[in-house]
């Protein structure tokens, strides 16, 4: 049996487990009412008198900081507290398989909710003219931003039962993510570190990586970044699900 | 079927399960007896494939569970203690999903729900959400989540638990039924359960099997295995006992109940000479002693004298060796 229908029947179940929970309906409401408010007063998006949607991108890292560990929280800790892991665990699959099917449920779950701005799209094409280009690869990033940050959510959600803990944990490590390539941050550390120094941390930065996105354009260095991070953290996972069963 | 060699579990410095090492066939069931924390779930979350050991094996169907834990998992089908499940979810739906990681689809899959609804009897609550049931229901479809794929080793960490006496009834009959043809491990507190259900019983504390034979020989440990229990009508407690007790074959003689004119005693064999006979010789006593006999009764033992004695913290360590 290969591995993908399992994979598959463990997203299908998640994503209906979001849908099937209030979960799901408070998120995307939430989500959709912060956007609309920061790209219209903070984004200035009429003012710029710009057909783009750079202003709407440009606040999803902050957006997602808060929305998208509340989404992840609840992956495997929720599971640990209720002891649904070990009916999972022993179902014929493979641990990666059970990490693999939660984490694409959830992404699907997020991509559904950008998918429900497109409300903002259509305005400015019927406004102006955008390139659409632009706004595809700004989609792009920050689906790949999303997924950074529900990677991470996922490794803290198997640290601990408790979901208020993941989501703090979760929150605080992917502010580090977002902080490294923060311009007041990079500006505080060039003062007095080598630029070697400062370059190497905001290459960690998920900003320094979602800017390329935001002027439409998909470099592979970046892809790359989003996909390390997602794997890295995916394989934390692993190791914590392991680690609290050898004892 | 299922091979359990030396198995070992530690968590930090404390050993759940020490060197435990037992096999059961197919045709039988076995009850895992215990207090609680002697490590019971534990060896069965071994055996499942959900805990690594320590130190050990397990060989599920020919499988290690080590090496091939999926070939071993589609094998089994478990139980967890306590029922755990997906509360938004309905009964069909997490049936169909334990069925869908089964393998099962298609008519396969329909046929394989419709048997497991119809053992567990769920018809009547197949579109009601998990966590609206009661808890025998619940415990009833994570029991049918354990059938769905008809596997040939069945693990139950407390089948029975949480459940009204008609459901108990019920899931051991069920139990006992399935027994015939598979291999199965159960856990339980409930002693009865293991006289009614199991062929075979394990008793495990701390960590280490202190007993392993059938419930009927594990009764006959029990100090009153054989032991006689006499009414009789008017001589005095005192006479009775004195009488009996004088007697070569009775190691000693217990006063029950004493409500002239009728008396209760209970007569221990001599361990050495436990034999059927033991119950006609006291009946001979009472004869020639020209009581009125009005009832002798031959017990059968206790399991859960047997249970305590074993499991009690400073009998334990003799009864292991």
């Amino acid at each position: 049996m290969s591995a993908w229908p399992n994979i598959w029947t463990i997203a299908k179940r998640e994503l209906r487990g979001y849908f099937d929970s209030p979960v799901a309906y408070v998120f995307i409401v939430i989500y959709l009412l912060l956007a609309g408010f920061f790209t219209f007063t903070f984004g200035a998006f009429f003012d710029r008198g710009e057909a783009s949607l750079g202003a709407f991108f440009m606040w999803m890292p902050w957006l997602f900081l808060f929305l998208v560990p509340a989404v992840g929280m609840r992956l495997w800790s929720e599971e640990r507290r209720s002891g649904t892991i070990e009916l999972l665990l022993t179902f014929p699959v493979t641990a990666w398989q059970a990490i693999l099917g939660k984490f694409l449920a959830s992404w699907l779950f997020i991509a559904i909710a950008l998918a429900l701005t497109f409300p903002i799209w259509v305005t400015v094409n019927w406004l102006g003219n955008p390139d659409n280009g632009v706004i595809f690869a700004g989609y792009v990033g920050s689906l790949l931003l999303a997924g950074a940050y529900l990677a991470v959510s996922c490794m803290t959600s198997a640290l601990t039962r408790n979901q208020v803990v993941s989501f703090i944990l979760a929150v605080v490590i992917c502010l580090g993510l977002v902080m490294a390539g923060f311009t007041p941050v990079t500006d505080l550390l060039a003062r007095w570190a080598a630029a070697w120094f400062v370059d190497g941390v905001a290459a960690f930065s998920v900003l320094s990586h979602f800017d390329g996105f935001l002027k439409g354009v998909l470099d592979s260095r970046d892809v790359v970044f989003f996909a390390s991070v997602i794997g890295y953290a995916l394989f934390v996972t692993g190791v914590v699900l392991r680690g609290h069963r050898a004892g | 079927m299922i091979l359990v060699g030396n198995l070992t579990k530690a968590f930090g410095p404390k050993t759940a399960v020490n060197k435990v090492s037992f096999r059961v066939e197919r045709g039988e069931v076995l009850g895992f007896l215990g207090p609680n924390g002697a490590g019971k779930s534990t060896t069965m979350r071994m055996i499942t494939g959900y805990l690594p050991p320590t130190a050990g094996r397990v060989t599920v169907c020919g499988f290690d569970v080590g090496d091939q834990p999926l070939e071993v998992k589609r094998r089994i089908g478990y139980l967890p203690e306590s029922a755990p499940l997906y509360p938004e979810m309905t009964v069909l739906g997490f049936l169909g999903f334990a069925a869908e990681l089964r393998g099962l689809r298609g008519e396969e899959k329909k046929k394989a729900l419709h048997r497991v609804v119809e053992a567990c009897s769920l018809d009547t609550v197949l579109h009601q959400a998990v966590d609206t049931l009661s808890k025998g229901f619940r415990h009833r479809t994570c029991l049918a989540q354990a059938l769905v794929h008809d596997p040939e080793v069945l693990i139950m960490d407390e089948p029975t638990e949480g459940l009204d006496p008609n459901q108990k009834y019920e899931v051991r009959t069920l139990i006992r039924r399935m027994g015939e043809k598979k291999a199965i491990i159960f856990s339980t507190h409930i002693l009865e359960e293991v006289e009614a259900a199991c062929t075979r019983a394990i008793i495990i504390d701390r960590g280490a099997i202190v007993a392993n034979s059938t419930p009927a020989e594990l009764k006959a440990r029990s100090e009153r295995s054989g032991a006689v229990l006499l009414t009789v009508r008017g001589p005095t407690a005192a006479t009775v006992s004195a009488a009996l007790g004088s007697q070569p074959s009775v190691a000693r003689c217990e006063i029950v109940s004493d409500a002239p004119p009728q008396v209760v005693v209970r007569v221990y064999p001599e361990r050495s000479r436990l034999t059927a006979a033991f119950t006609a010789q006291v009946a001979d006593a009472a004869m020639r002693e020209d009581w009125l006999v009005e009832e002798v009764h031959t017990e059968e033992g206790r399991l859960d004298d047997v249970f305590r004695s074993l499991t009690r913290p400073d009998t334990a360590p003799e009864a292991a060796a």
